[in-house]
């Protein structure tokens, strides 16, 4: 903490960077406070959307009952392993097809055809498949994330400066130094773009592929809130996807900074 | 010359380039003796970088041979490293990791020995992308600098750089080159540095060797000496194509007689 204090921030500099950090959040406290005194004077049925009190006590309810942190936790899971299976296929894939041009070659038109397929649209088919189970909701979200990863990652070993090459060559690397030290580092921001892209579709991909016919996870919690008429758990699920979203994408974005320290977009001096 | 040098020599006999339908070199002979500084001129297009490349092993000619101490060259060779026009850093890494590039693991402390000589140890942890470009011209010949080559290939690398930085790194070129013996080729456009540089200068006109000069000053060069801008006359005359009419408007000569007097400069230079 003191070495923080020692590189130049003084005391009204805290204060402006804790105004900077909290004013992104101004916005969605306005919009809470309002809801609120929209419900409390009974302009907005509790029927309808239920008050942010009410959305907080369902959550309460549900916490002390020892049910929410597990149900959000398999949410979690399915999500990361759907994103790990799928993006690591598509990452593997776009790694060869843009190192190998007999790989581009022979795969990027089928990969580019499958990739015009809306995956949701595969839903019936998939289950027909997997059944309803765990394997179709990864399946779904592999599926759906494995595109966008595939394509950044192509594109972003395509477009590694071919002068840095052309210059690493003279210097005597090899093909595998070349790749590690050369064609990875270059290809990061654009995979990184490809990461934030495909988070998103993949908490899409979940939140429907739960609401198929799941047992547990977010997505039960809100379909069995549905059948019973709770909107408050109903809007509680909403907000609750909403939240580990922005957890995802603040994630991503942690490691864009850590890894893309370099790019001078990023660079603080 | 140096007697003893750690220089390597270079052989270009009989090279024939052409790219597509233009032919670049139709014959151009280049004997680079170990320990030599040559500088290469010529106007634009007129094939010096072409020849250089050819040197360097990263182009092969249609015919004529190539030798790099007595071998074909090849671009990864420990002997042999490259100076391009701009200074092809990795972004992703800090300066001194770029200059420790293709050194093995024991000998990375040579890098940092190699961004002292360039006058920059101190930047060796700051990201390239905050360096001016003499600074980055800098680091990349403290990288050329670091595997100790025994010759040194420089394609126009002072080109981007301001007047004043240019000096300053001729000078260091010359300081280096001194230091280490290499053999040196410089491709240049600028005909007052290879005169400042080089022990010889070879001008490229029409695919071919149309000019080889022994520069006999003794350094430093002294750039307002009368036999330095003389000799840089008669190059940037032979370079521009301007030899026949300058010599004779400088004397009143029939173009014969301008001839000869021309080749008595040349040799008394």
């Amino acid at each position: 903490m003191s070495g923080w204090l020692a590189s130049g921030m003084t005391t009204a500099n805290l204060k402006q960077n804790a105004l900077r950090q909290a004013t992104p959040w101004l916005v969605p406290a306005l919009i809470v406070v309002v809801w609120q005194a929209l419900s409390i004077a009974g302009i907005v049925a509790a029927r309808v959307l239920p008050a942010p009190t009410a959305v907080a006590r369902a959550g309460w309810e549900l916490l002390t009952a020892g049910t929410l942190i597990a149900d959000v936790a398999i949410s979690a899971r399915r999500a990361l392993l759907g994103f790990v299976i799928g993006g690591g296929v598509g990452f593997m894939l776009g790694l060869v097809n843009g190192f190998f041009p007999w790989g581009a070659r022979l795969l990027d038109s089928s990969v580019q055809m499958g990739r015009n397929i809306p995956h949701l649209a595969l839903i019936p088919l998939v289950i027909l498949w997997f059944g309803i189970g765990e394997v179709a909701r990864l399946f779904l979200v592999a599926i759906g994330v494995a595109f966008p990863i595939y394509i950044n990652t192509y594109h972003g070993v395509r477009s590694v400066d071919t002068s840095l090459i052309e210059m690493s060559t003279t210097y005597g690397l090899t093909t595998w130094q070349l790749f590690r030290q050369v064609i990875l580092p270059g290809a990061l921001p654009s995979i990184l773009v490809g990461v934030r892209y495909a988070l998103g579709i993949m908490w899409l991909t979940l939140i429907v592929a739960e609401s198929i016919a799941a047992t547990s996870g977010i997505g039960y919690v809100t379909m069995n809130a549905r059948e019973f008429l709770q909107t408050d758990v109903l809007v509680l699920g909403i907000l609750l996807y909403a939240l580990l979203g922005k957890l995802a994408d603040v994630a991503a974005r942690g490691l864009e900074r850590r890894l893309l320290a370099w790019h001078p977009s990023y660079a603080r001096a | 010359m140096e007697v003893t040098t750690s220089g390597v020599g270079i052989e270009a006999t009989a090279l024939h380039k052409a790219f597509t339908t233009r032919q670049v070199l139709l014959g151009v002979d280049v004997t680079i003796a170990p320990g030599e500084f040559v500088a290469i001129v010529g106007q634009s297009g007129c094939g010096k970088s072409t020849l250089l490349r050819l040197m360097a092993g990263l182009d092969t000619p249609d015919s004529g041979v190539v030798a790099l101490a007595g071998e074909p060259p090849r671009p990864g060779s420990p002997l042999m490293r490259m100076m391009f026009q701009d200074a092809r850093l990795l972004p992703w890494r800090r300066v001194i990791d770029n200059v420790g590039l293709g050194l093995p693991v024991g000998r990375q402390a040579e890098a940092g020995s190699a961004l002292a000589e360039v006058g920059l140890a101190e930047r060796g942890g700051d990201w390239p992308s905050i360096l001016s470009g003499g600074q980055r011209q800098r680091v990349a010949l403290a990288r050329a600098l670091a595997s100790r080559p025994r010759a040194l290939l420089l394609d126009e690398p002072l080109g981007a750089l301001d007047a004043l930085t240019r000096l300053e790194m001729q000078g260091l070129i010359e300081r280096v080159w001194q230091e280490h013996g290499f053999t040196a080729a410089l491709v240049t456009h600028d005909v007052e540095e290879a005169v400042a540089l080089a022990d010889r200068i070879i001008v490229l006109s029409a695919g071919q060797v149309a000019l080889d000069l022994q520069v006999n000053l003794p350094r430093p060069r002294d750039h307002a000496a009368r036999h330095f801008t003389e000799l840089k006359a008669t190059v940037l005359d032979e370079v521009l194509g301007t030899r026949h009419e300058r010599v004779a408007r400088m004397h009143a000569l029939s173009p014969a007689q301008a001839d000869r007097a021309t080749e008595r400069l040349v040799r008394t230079a």
